[in-house]
């Protein structure tokens, strides 16, 4: 497989990882997603990560990268189903991930995009992260 | 010597023996003819080592039988809440009996004398240390054991309302723990699909940087999955610590009781409670 899937879903892309990331892998999404987003100009991306069951630095940068990136590009996005033993992980490199949001299925994850596309455009350009 | 004296007076070394096993108190964790029993194994098992191996070496195949029944000893003594030095007594206390037999069989050689208790008393040295190091692994052992149970025991996740789970932390947080504790809260969150995780630390005696880091550490691993988390139970002294450390919550909601964390984590959720 040489690259990720991302699904269109009205105004939201869904992303789901199934696979181990490699660097080069995680580089050509975000230039697919990036992309994406600009062409159907969607509000929202849900990046599903259940499927993930390791993570190293690069990778965690990357969802910091896609979550930076899409606010530029005035798009909500939200990290889903991420396991424990990956949340250990993140937390044991330092991995915080400020201003990523997440929400535990894409179920909720929907929802929470939703409310943030709702109050979020005000709140998304006086946020300083 | 030594080989013929445990081969041809081992009544008379055992009754001796015994006799001085009897005069320690043993506050009845051992009854006497156990003891007996014990000393007549050992000395059947030192005979036996004897004919066929050397004393200078007790790492022997040899030695395997005296070994293991020296462990086996040691283990029971642990059990029984022997300490160290009362099980390496009844090793040593074979020293009065056995040098009293080689002296009578010296005679008037007080060189031969000389060596042979020099031999008999490094010999019975060694078989000493090799059970208090026995006695002091298995006493390690029991403390893992317990350790483990512990750590099993003191890591509950409740459920408190559709959504909301709580932890209640008990006794002081290390890393290992906190790994253990933030894997079950972690699980949990997932099977219950939990929106709100509590972690209650009145049960915690003390506060430093180090327990703070790990807290931190799982209210963000908590953030990370997609739930909230709010910290409870912060006592008065413990928050005042907290600030003249100055270690940083930030971002963490914190409640002084369970009960304003579960009124937070209810509207949280969007519920409201009226009267």
């Amino acid at each position: 497989m040489d690259r990720i899937p991302i699904l269109r879903m009205g105004e939201f892309l869904l992303v789901t990882i199934q696979v181990d990331m490699q660097d080069r892998l995680a580089m050509r999404l975000q230039d697919d997603l990036t992309e994406m987003v600009q062409r159907h100009r969607s509000r929202g991306v849900l990046i599903d990560i259940s499927g993930l069951d390791m993570v190293d630095s690069f990778i965690g940068r990357m969802l910091s990268d896609i979550s930076g990136i899409s606010r530029i590009l005035g798009a909500e996005s939200v990290v889903v189903g991420m396991r424990p033993a990956v949340a250990i992980t993140l937390v044991e490199l330092g991995l915080n991930l400020p201003g990523v949001a997440t929400a535990l299925n894409v179920e909720r994850g929907i929802e929470l995009l939703r409310k943030r596309i709702d109050t979020g455009m005000s709140r998304a350009n006086s946020d300083p992260g | 010597m030594l080989e013929r004296i445990l081969k041809e007076q081992r009544r008379e070394l055992l009754q001796q023996w015994t006799a001085q096993l009897a005069q320690v108190a043993t506050g009845g964790r051992i009854s006497g003819e156990e003891l007996e029993a014990q000393a007549a194994e050992l000395l059947k098992y030192l005979d036996e080592a004897l004919q066929t191996g050397s004393a200078d070496d007790i790492n022997q195949p040899a030695w395997n039988p005296a070994r293991g029944f020296l462990e086996d000893l040691s283990r029971k003594r642990v059990l029984a809440g022997f300490s160290s030095d009362e099980t390496a007594t009844f090793l040593f206390s074979l020293k009065r009996p056995l040098f009293g037999a080689l002296r009578a069989a010296a005679g008037k050689d007080a060189d031969k004398l000389a060596d042979e208790i020099w031999k008999a008393t490094a010999l019975l040295d060694k078989l000493g240390l090799y059970t208090v190091k026995a006695f002091q692994r298995t006493r390690e052992e029991v403390i893992g054991r317990q350790q483990q149970e512990l750590l099993e025991l003191s890591t509950p996740v409740v459920r408190l309302w559709d959504g909301i789970l709580a932890l209640p932390l008990i006794g002081t947080l290390d890393s290992a723990r906190t790994q253990v504790v933030m894997e079950s809260l972690l699980q949990r969150l997932v099977d219950d699909e939990a929106q709100v995780a509590i972690i209650d630390i009145t049960g915690v005696p003390t506060v430093d940087t180090l327990v703070a880091q790990h807290l931190m550490k799982a209210a963000t691993a908590i953030r990370l999955m997609g739930a909230e988390c709010i910290i409870s139970g912060i006592r008065p002294q413990i928050a005042q610590t907290i600030v003249h450390l100055g270690v940083d919550l930030g971002g963490v909601t914190t409640k002084a009781t369970i009960a304003d964390a579960l009124s937070t984590a209810l509207r949280m959720t969007g519920r409201t409670i009226s009267k």
